[in-house]
């Protein structure tokens, strides 16, 4: 009975993740989606506008948008696949990858605190697309504080 | 089965990432192809009039332009094009029409770059991005950050930028253009005979410059 209920739970337990991993995963595809379109706008030396306001243009097109000459959209874009990566992988029960993922994540976090920080006290501009990508970080590392505990989880690859 | 699932769905994703990349980049450079800068021939920092071409060309063009007009928008990269093929002789003078916000603005940031030997490369990206501008609130900003992107001293441009002496140039070929009956833009002078309206589209302009080619004697 007992062993049945352990069995049970384990279940329940790995649906939940599912979900989880795959909402994350979700989230990932967004950004990447949207960081994907500013690496293009980047590389084909389009400008970047929001509306009728400069405000991406200053902020995408300032130094802070580069790092050794590759663009930080580009950066996102590949933090944002690595994300989606772990995410799928975890969701199929890879163990590692939820550390992995936890990590990615937080990582993501200190950057995007360090470029709204940037835009708000250096260039004095917010750029939507960047405000866009924060609120999907934000909503990423929310999930990774709130997953579920994997201490119990069964043993994967 | 389940245990390769995760690795066909990564790769997957790879691949439609990087090939609506490359498909977004391909669409949006026919579109807009990038800007090439070259030096300008005999662009000379702080002339007057902005020429293009050989003094000797058999036919001179002579615009009158504003960076905020459509139709010289989108006349630009065709005249670009006929003064290779014909090896015109071009002369822009500024025309910045009131009802246009930021124009008189984008004729400033022209001469400002001319100053420093770039009005060429200037004018060619004020067109290119006149949607992006002509919309925006904060133009200025934007006209900087060109200046920037044609490696231009930044302080001097703004300098110059709001000089009485860029102002006054703008307003002696805004004052040339009246006196020679320039009312709307773009107004156009091949061999100091005006094209008419109609000749002044796209399609119709290369036939009018072959025309005036070819009635043209090359000059001594």
């Amino acid at each position: 009975m007992k062993k049945n209920q352990t069995a049970g739970s384990t279940r329940r337990r790995s649906r939940w993740e599912i979900i989880f991993y795959g909402v994350a995963a979700l989230i990932a595809l967004i950004g990447l989606a949207e960081a994907t379109y500013l690496t293009v706008i980047f590389l084909s030396g389009e400008t970047a506008v929001c509306g009728n306001s400069a405000d991406c243009f200053k902020v995408l097109g300032s130094s802070y948008a580069k790092v050794g000459g590759i663009p930080v959209a580009g950066l996102g874009a590949l933090a944002y696949f690595t994300v989606f990566t772990f995410a799928t992988f975890a969701a199929f029960d890879y163990s590692r990858a939820r550390k992995f993922f936890a990590w990615t994540v937080l990582t993501m976090f200190a950057v995007t605190l360090w470029l709204l920080f940037v835009q708000a006290f250096r260039l004095h501009a917010f750029c939507r697309y960047c405000l866009f990508s924060a609120a999907l970080v934000f909503l990423l590392t929310g999930l990774v504080v709130a997953r579920p505990s994997t201490a119990q989880s069964s043993s994967s690859v | 089965m389940r245990r390769y699932a995760p690795f066909i769905i990564v790769i997957l994703v790879a691949a439609v990432t990087v090939g609506s990349g490359a498909f977004l980049y391909r669409a949006k450079v026919a579109a807009n192809p990038p800007l090439k800068i070259p030096k300008a021939a005999g662009e000379k920092p702080g002339e007057s009039a902005h020429v293009l071409g050989p003094p000797n060309a058999a036919v001179t063009l002579e615009e009158f332009g504003d960076f905020q007009c459509p139709p010289c928008g989108k006349l630009s990269e065709p005249i670009n094009d006929l003064q290779k093929k014909f090896n015109l002789r071009v002369i822009y003078r500024q025309f910045p029409l009131p009802m246009h916000a930021h124009a008189k603005e984008a004729a400033c940031a022209a001469e400002a770059a001319g100053r420093q030997g770039r009005f060429w490369p200037m004018h060619d990206l004020l067109y290119r991005e006149q949607p992006v501008w002509s919309n925006s609130r904060d133009a200025r900003t934007l006209f900087h950050a060109y200046a920037g992107m044609l490696q231009l001293d930044l302080d001097r441009f703004k300098k110059d930028m709001d000089s009485s002496e860029v102002q006054e140039q703008v307003e002696l070929d805004q004052k040339r253009g009246a006196l020679i009956g320039v009312r709307t833009t773009p107004t156009i002078f091949l061999n100091n005979q005006s094209v008419p309206a109609e000749q002044l589209k796209p399609e119709n302009f290369g036939a009018a410059v072959e025309a005036a080619v070819k009635n043209a004697k090359p000059s001594s």
